[in-house]
């Protein structure tokens, strides 16, 4: 046998397929997404090359950014959206790629649909335009964002030039408590790195309170190791993984299955296996989190004040403290909980699923949404959506005044109609908080989805603990 | 692509850490379905007011750095999406080459598959040439992709390290496309090999 190896180190030596003199290797790619907006470029490279796409069985795309989240029915007003769009469509007939189109229920944010449909398996390579490509990372995979030259690499040769990143560990010790949930978690980590803290680096996540969360709450944790400057979260394959993927359209069956689960079992760290980084937080140390800047990195607990750019003596770091809060419209030593909100998004990759809209659902259950404030409930996908008008969450969230949506990924970034006025204050589930990130002028407080809830109910940001 | 061997030109100093790609290219211009036409909004909200006027006290702005082929800019330069239409941005405003402490992961690789050079150099010396770009069109700066060095206009050279295959590939303008694609055979192997171990990953073709 050789030498302990990470969960990060057995997924890259299973898909070398060549290593350079200088030691740059040929890395296969077992899944590629492709959305919309990322991907136009490419198959006009392809197209100008006179080249195929490579393995279209092992690529999907689906149009996410661009839709509407009302209205479908009608198409899409904007010209070059619709236009963006279309041509996704006409590029994936022309190519022979999979295609999920606008109206099917099965669209929605990317990185939700490949999961739910079992295209995203244990232990692959997974690629995708799109930095947030890492929440895949949740299944034991190594997945990770890719710029649209990439993108066309992938398509015509279902491989990547890449050196191998470097590992880093973050455990997190300690149980979940009530109100506290893997965004927060997630968030925490980033203040405690830095936002570019990762950079260079695979984070494996561990320990009891990463292991205890469901399939939904890794994907949130790992969909933010982006945030945290890494190119790729991962979580060990257990048998919650299994049994998320078990019967997914995409996953393997019968004789393939029980030999993929042997495979995928083989798959975690080994005892003794070196990590260039190791990194512990312990839930104890965690509060529900809140955004209070414009990095991802400006996060604190809900309970604290906003910090004061005076106490700190980098100048650089002062000086985008004070940017920020001039941005933000903060004073500095002002409570967290007493900024006012207008707006609250619930959705994106980050917070877009099942099990998200079951917390926001527990907090509406019964209130009423503060007078004044616009709240938007974005389905990650039209399954999500399905199920959660199954279950009777959108009648709970219609009673209480939240606004129910069609899928996608609406005001994450404001590609569609969906954005923030100059000035307009929104508590938000995504993962951005940068400058106009949400429409220009916007301000964003990353949270997780219970404290968008409490947020939306108070009208200001608030303690989602004092709703339990 | 087009070749990067040395570039000579005006640096635009631009003093702030975690520039990300949402600030180098608002998202409403992310609709585009080509790489091109992307300058004129290259830092758009810091760079034009709400009625879409030039802010005059941005750089890019000022005279001489609206020709500026250099940016030299703070710690973790192009963190957040992995839209290449970043350097696309900074490509169609004619910048091809960006100096900072560090940069993100995803940024970094899009900028050599566009034929710009970004250059890692201590955080010290990035602040010095911050403040020799400040003098504006009488510092000239050289950056020497062969030699590996950044000449400040005081004539002082300043090594830099680059990954040998991506100078190798920048320097020759190669498309790594069709480097790949010579090694259709071993992929080939590979995936009838894979087929074996993981039958699941080979799913039918569409
Ligand atoms: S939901 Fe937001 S972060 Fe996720 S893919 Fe869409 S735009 Fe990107």
């Amino acid at each position: 046998m050789g030498s302990p190896r990470t969960l990060f180190d057995k997924i890259w030596d299973s898909h070398v397929v060549d290593v350079q003199e200088d030691g740059t290797c040929l890395l296969y790619i077992d899944r590629h997404m492709v959305h919309e907006v990322t991907s136009p470029q490419a198959f006009e490279g392809l197209r100008n090359a006179g080249r195929p796409v490579r393995r279209t069985g092992q690529t999907l795309a689906v149009a996410d950014h661009n839709v509407p989240t009302e209205g479908r029915d009608k198409g899409i007003a904007d010209e070059e959206s619709r236009t963006q769009v279309e041509t996704l469509a006409a590029n994936c007939a022309e190519f022979g790629v999979p295609y999920l189109e606008m109206n099917d229920i099965r669209q929605g944010i990317v990185h939700i649909v490949g999961p739910e449909q079992g295209f995203t398996l244990p232990g692959m390579t997974i690629v995708c335009g799109d930095s947030h490509t890492a929440t895949h990372g949740a299944f034991g995979s190594l997945a990770f964002g890719i710029g649209t030259s990439e993108v066309e690499h992938v398509l015509a040769t279902q491989t990547l030039l890449q050196k191998p990143a470097k590992n880093m560990r973050i455990t997190v010790e300690g149980p979940l408590r009530p109100g506290l949930t893997a965004k927060d978690l997630t968030l925490a980590i980033i203040g405690k790195i830095g936002t570019a803290g990762g950079t260079g680096y695979v984070i494996e996540y561990a320990g009891e309170a990463i292991m205890a969360l469901s399939m939904e709450g890794r994907m949130t944790v790992c969909n933010m190791a982006i945030e945290g400057g890494a190119r790729a979260g991962l979580i060990a394959p257990d048998q919650t993984t299994f049994d998320y993927v078990k019967g997914r359209p995409m996953a393997p069956e019968g004789a393939d299955w029980d030999k993929a689960v042997e495979y995928w079992s083989s798959l975690p760290s080994d005892e003794g296996a070196a990590y260039d980084v190791e990194i512990k937080l312990h839930t104890d140390e965690i509060a529900p989190q809140v955004t209070w800047g414009t990095s991802p990195e400006d996060v604190i607990a809900v309970t604290e004040n906003v910090p004061n750019p005076a106490d700190i003596n980098d100048k650089n770091k002062a000086a985008a403290v004070q940017r920020a809060l001039d941005y933000m419209g903060l004073t500095a030593g002002q409570p967290m909980t007493d900024v006012k909100i207008d707006t609250v998004f619930i959705g994106s990759c980050t917070n877009g699923r099942i099990e998200d809209l079951r917390e926001v659902a527990a907090i509406a259950k019964g209130r009423k949404v503060a007078e004044g404030v616009r709240t938007l409930i974005v389905p990650g996908s039209g399954l999500v959506k399905r199920q959660a008008e199954e279950e009777g969450l959108d009648k709970i969230f219609k009673e209480a005044g939240f606004d129910w949506r069609e899928p996608g990924c609406s005001m994450c970034l404001a590609m569609n109609a969906d954005k923030l006025a100059p000035g307009e204050r929104c508590a938000s589930t995504s993962n951005r908080n940068f400058e106009g990130r949400q429409g220009r002028g916007g301000r964003t407080h990353l949270v997780s989805p219970g404290m968008a809830a409490a947020a939306a109910i108070k009208g200001h940001l608030a303690d989602v603990r004092e709703f339990l | 692509m087009q070749k990067f061997t040395q570039l000579t030109g005006i640096a635009a100093p631009l003093d702030l850490i975690n520039i990300d790609t949402d600030m180098i290219i608002p998202k409403q211009f992310l609709k585009t379905i080509h790489r091109t036409g992307l300058g004129k909004n290259l830092f758009d909200e810091m760079r034009y007011d709400d009625n879409g006027q030039p802010i005059a006290d941005f750089v890019l702005n000022k005279e001489p750095y609206t020709a500026a082929q250099i940016l030299v800019a703070g710690d973790n330069f192009g963190c957040g999406s992995s839209r290449e239409h970043a350097p696309w941005a900074l490509l169609d405003f004619g910048i091809r080459c960006v100096i900072a402490p560090s940069f993100a992961d995803i940024f970094y690789n899009n900028c050599f598959k566009n034929g710009i050079l970004p250059i890692k150099l201590p955080r010290e010396t990035v602040d010095q040439l911050m403040e020799k770009a400040e003098r504006g069109g009488n510092a000239m700066f050289t950056i020497d992709l062969e030699n590996q060095d950044v000449v400040d206009p005081d004539g002082n050279k300043h090594a830099f390290e680059v990954d040998e295959f991506r100078r190798h590939c920048l320097l020759n303008g190669l498309d790594d496309i069709a480097l790949t694609l010579q090694k259709d055979e071993k992929i080939t192997s590979y995936e009838g090999k894979r087929a074996d171990e993981a039958p699941w990953v080979a799913l039918q073709q569409g």
